[in-house]
């Protein structure tokens, strides 16, 4: 046997320990995440917390985490005068101060990383953390992902302007970050989430014109329906948007399928939540598929477990899948080929189905003969294939816009059930984060010296013609034994 | 000419293309593969094509301007690459790559910094001069593997996806049948280019092919303004600008990995993205504040010497291509199809892609130079 023998450019020690640690780390600091860290620090075991809120402007803008639609103010510019305000509007987070918690605001997780199938590398476990100006590593034993569930837009005319958002990121807006720019809202669907989403928006003093509903009965549980009928907010049932017009900031009117019109500067999409399982799935995490808890569903694996709403909507028998299908039905049908579904990479629903390229290319004749149907000939639907082709949900939103009803396509089209076709990836980093603040300054000494471009083999970049000849050797001494660019 | 029906096996880069080349000489062609077409290093690399070392260079360039219109299909192949320097080692380096390549008849062009910065506006201050290769460039790996599919599709030739590999059926030492979870599918000739897999696939015909598996990472980031010259690498790094304007790139450690007849189900990136991002920030501090959006990584597989292989014995034609593929892929078709038809390759000389030379190699190679997984 031969003594193993050390390849310098391979990864081996070139990730170091990272320089904190902590018995458990909760992600998401909402009341679900502030019990379990709360839980966790009994015994006086180090807990970090952190919350990323209140993200910056420039995520807002492109609609990260949440669909913001536009509609914040530019209060949400001003990051420290923001840090107060969500501070002071998380009032639950006291105790957890009292307990010994290290809470961190402002602070996003953006990927989780341990050794497993192909990777050996790493020293441990570790969460990666930024705020505005850096990002860092963080060692765990155990994890607690309680990072809620984001928005679930679905595509019809005039979605793409400002004005059309989220049923959470108008929560958010209002509850948090006290930034809303908007006063008068239409809500689209009336099961409990937006029903609830009616009743806020009328505590914090908006106007709350109606709640249209694709089913012809309210889908919301009696109690809150009955809240809303004394608030005197018409819930008219049967009745789905077809174009949402505008101006210049957006929204002014929506445009009904009874032939109305109805004027407002927002349009809510409370059609449904979907859990936040990106840090999971960046980790290769296990899922599952439960329609009546919104759709894939982080599983637990070893040291890492889920809290709230990121775990799983509550079960009420309700089948948010087909909810969605129905309300995806009715929107669709008011759809044009050329009615845009990525915002991002600004693809229409014609591309899509189309399974053509942006139109920085040509589409030659071949091209167009192809479409998402003779894709589907030649194999089980996979969004992913179908995001490199026509990069509908490769943009900078990361795909929150648009990835869950592209999958709703794909099934629809392939005649299979959403749970059948495969969850397009998630891949780290979950949110956008700038090179600089993502990039790691202090890099061990390891990882510099042993730098390679590409595999540092030095026999693999000396030309053909040169094998074996003298300026083999030059090769070697010229570059370091490698393209060590 | 004797293969009237040949099997592939993989669709990959360079499965698909001798695939397309083989239907191109009218041959009857199926294509296996585990998964969906390019799902492996071929849809998850830099999409760089400028292999200068390689003495399928020649031809690698002589089609890469011509495949959009070969295959039918765009593959956003854009022309030549520009290197630069941000530290004085790099730029020696360099120079030295400019001048081995002048040498071999390559032009390359020397850069001064502010040359440098007019072709490549995301430079900054610390760059201290570069190279302008006048040839190779750089593709979109997704649009070129399912371009080669598609074109393949239009020449009659076949792709069965989901479609693993088990086992082959001889006669008189001859290959008569491929077997695979879908069927048995016979034929007088097989190519083997299955990625990782190609050695295991090889070892059940008796052929000794020593690979070691390694995992690579790449970044992107979201749009930037386009640049004359997408083709930018330097700083320990290669990549590209993407027609849409994202900047895609790798390099760095690679970690050496084992999985199983299959290939590994996922497959994970780490924190060397923050690596990367650094490199990056600092090779085009102009698009520093821009976010990097994804992350992902690919398996290749390595020969002793970082060559490929590219051979063949009675009638089955071995391809693995050590991390080099794709650039290499309009040209390693050709090869491989020459090779199955003629029985060699019929414009340049490939002996020293031949599989002897590892003949006699010691069992325990990859412990002696330390390419084994952690
Ligand atoms: C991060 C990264 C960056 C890279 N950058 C570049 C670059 O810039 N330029 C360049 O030229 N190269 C680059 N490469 C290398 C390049 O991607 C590969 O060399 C090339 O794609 C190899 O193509 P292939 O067809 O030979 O193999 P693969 O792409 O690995 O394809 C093999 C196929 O065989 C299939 N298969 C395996 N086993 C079986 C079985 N039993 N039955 C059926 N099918 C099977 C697999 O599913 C796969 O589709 C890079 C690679 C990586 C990972």
């Amino acid at each position: 046997m031969s003594e193993r023998g050390h390849d310098p450019h391979a990864i081996d020690g070139k990730f170091p320990a990272p320089s904190q640690h902590y018995h458990t780390v909760v992600i998401g600091g909402g009341t679900s995440g502030t019990q379990a860290a709360l839980k966790a620090a009994t015994n006086g075991t180090r807990v970090l917390l952190v919350d990323e809120n209140p993200v910056s402007g420039a995520l807002i803008g492109t609609d990260v985490p949440f669909f913001f639609g536009g509609r914040a103010t530019t209060a949400v510019q001003n990051r420290e005068r923001m840090v107060e305000t969500v501070f002071m509007n998380m009032p639950w987070l006291e105790p957890a101060f009292e307990a010994g918690i290290d809470v961190q605001l402002a602070t996003t997780a953006w990927g989780v990383y341990r050794n497993g199938p192909l990777v050996g590398s790493l020293p441990g476990q570790v969460v990666g953390l930024a705020d505005a100006d850096r990002s860092w590593l963080v060692g765990f034993d155990k994890l607690v992902i309680a990072t809620g569930a984001r928005d679930l837009p679905l595509a019809f005319p005039g979605w793409n302007q400002p004005g059309v958002m989220g049923a959470k990121a108008l929560a958010m807006l209002l509850e948090r970050y006290d930034a809303f720019a908007g006063r008068q809202i239409a809500v689209v669907g009336s099961h409990d989430l937006g029903l609830e989403t009616a009743l806020l928006a009328l505590s914090k003093g908006l106007e709350v014109l109606a709640i249209f509903e694709v089913r012809d009965a309210v889908q919301g549980n009696a109690d809150l329906a009955a809240q809303v009928a004394a608030a005197g907010i018409p819930v008219r049932c049967g009745v789905t948007p077809v174009e949402a017009k505008g101006g210049l900031d957006g929204v002014e009117a929506l445009v009904l399928s009874d032939g109305t019109a109805l004027d407002c500067d927002s349009v809510v999409m409370a059609v449904g939540l979907v859990p936040m399982i990106e840090l999971n799935d960046a980790a290769n995490g296990p899922r599952r598929f439960d329609a009546n808890r919104g759709g894939w569903l982080p599983e637990t694996s070893e040291n890492i477990a889920f809290a709230g709403s990121c775990a799983g909507l509550a079960d009420t028998g309700f089948d948010h899948a087909a909810y969605r299908q129905d309300w995806m039905d009715a929107l669709g049908g008011a759809c044009g080929g050329d009615t845009i579904i990525c915002q991002c990479e600004e693809m229409t629903l014609a591309d899509l189905t189309g399974l053509q390229p942006p139109r920085y290319l040509d589409r030659p004749p071949a091209l167009q003969q192809r479409s998402l149907k003779t894709l589907l000939q030649d194999g089980p639907p996979n969004q992913d294939q179908v995001k490199r082709l026509t990069r509908t949900g490769m943009g900078q939103c990361q795909g929150r816009r648009c990835r869950d009803q592209v999958a709703m396509i794909l099934a629809a089209e392939a005649g299979k059930s959403l749970a059948e076709v495969p969850l397009s990836t998630h891949r780290a980093p979950v949110r956008p984060l700038s090179l600089k603040v993502i990039a790691d300054w202090e890099e061990s000494d390891e990882m510099r010296a042993g730098w390679d471009v590409w595999m540092g083999i030095p026999t693999q970049w000396v030309p053909y013609a040169d094998i074996g000849t003298p300026y083999e050797e030059e090769n070697r001494r010229r570059l370091g034994g490698a393209m060590a660019l | 000419m004797s293969a009237q029906k040949v099997v592939v096996v993989g669709a990959g880069a360079s499965g698909l293309s001798a695939a397309w080349w083989l239907a191109r000489a009218g041959v009857a062609v199926t294509v296996l593969d585990k998964g969906i077409v390019g799902w492996e290093a071929s849809g998850r690399n830099g999409g760089g094509c400028s292999h200068y070392q390689s003495p399928l260079f020649k031809e690698e360039q002589r089609l890469w301007p011509q495949m959009d219109e070969l295959l039918g299909y765009p593959t956003e192949f854009s022309p030549e690459r520009i290197v630069m320097a941000v530290t004085p080692r790099q730029l020696e380096q360099y120079h030295y790559i400019a001048e081995m390549n002048n040498r071999l008849g390559h032009r390359v062009d020397l850069l001064d910094a502010s040359q440098v910065r007019e072709a490549v506006p995301l430079a900054g201050d610390n760059c201290l001069g570069g190279i302008h290769y006048r040839f190779g460039g750089h593709a979109n790996p997704h649009r070129t593997v399912q371009a080669y599919a598609w074109a393949l599709q239009d020449l009659g030739g076949r792709i069965v996806q989901h479609s693993p590999v088990t086992g082959f059926q001889m006669a008189g030492g001859k290959v008569t049948a491929v077997e695979s979870t879908s069927g048995t599918y016979e034929c007088d000739a097989v190519v083997i280019a299955a990625g990782p897999q190609t050695g295991n696939l090889a070892a059940q015909l008796g052929i000794d092919l020593p690979l070691a598996n390694a995992r690579a990472e790449m970044i992107v980031t979201e749009p930037a303004p386009m640049m004359k010259l997408g083709g930018v690498d330097g700083n320990g790094l290669y990549g590209r600008q993407t027609l849409r304007g994202n900047l895609a790139y790798g390099g760095g450690p690679h970690e050496w990995v084992e999985f199983g007849d299959l290939g590994p189900e996922v497959k994970p990136s780490t924190p060397l993205t923050r690596n990367l991002a650094r490199r990056l920030a600092e090779l085009l501090p102009g698009a520093a504040h821009l976010g990097v959006i994804r992350s992902w990584a690919g398996v290749i597989e390595m020969t002793p010497d970082g060559r490929p292989v590219i051979d063949r014995r009675e009638n089955v034609t071995v391809c693995t291509m050590s991390g080099v593929g794709f650039g290499l892929s309009p040209a390693s078709g050709h090869a491989i199809s020459d090779l199955v038809l003629e029985g060699k390759c019929s414009f340049t000389d490939i002996e020293k892609l031949g599989l002897s030379r590892f003949d006699g190699i010691e069992a325990d190679w990859r412990t002696s130079k330390g390419w084994l997984a952690l």
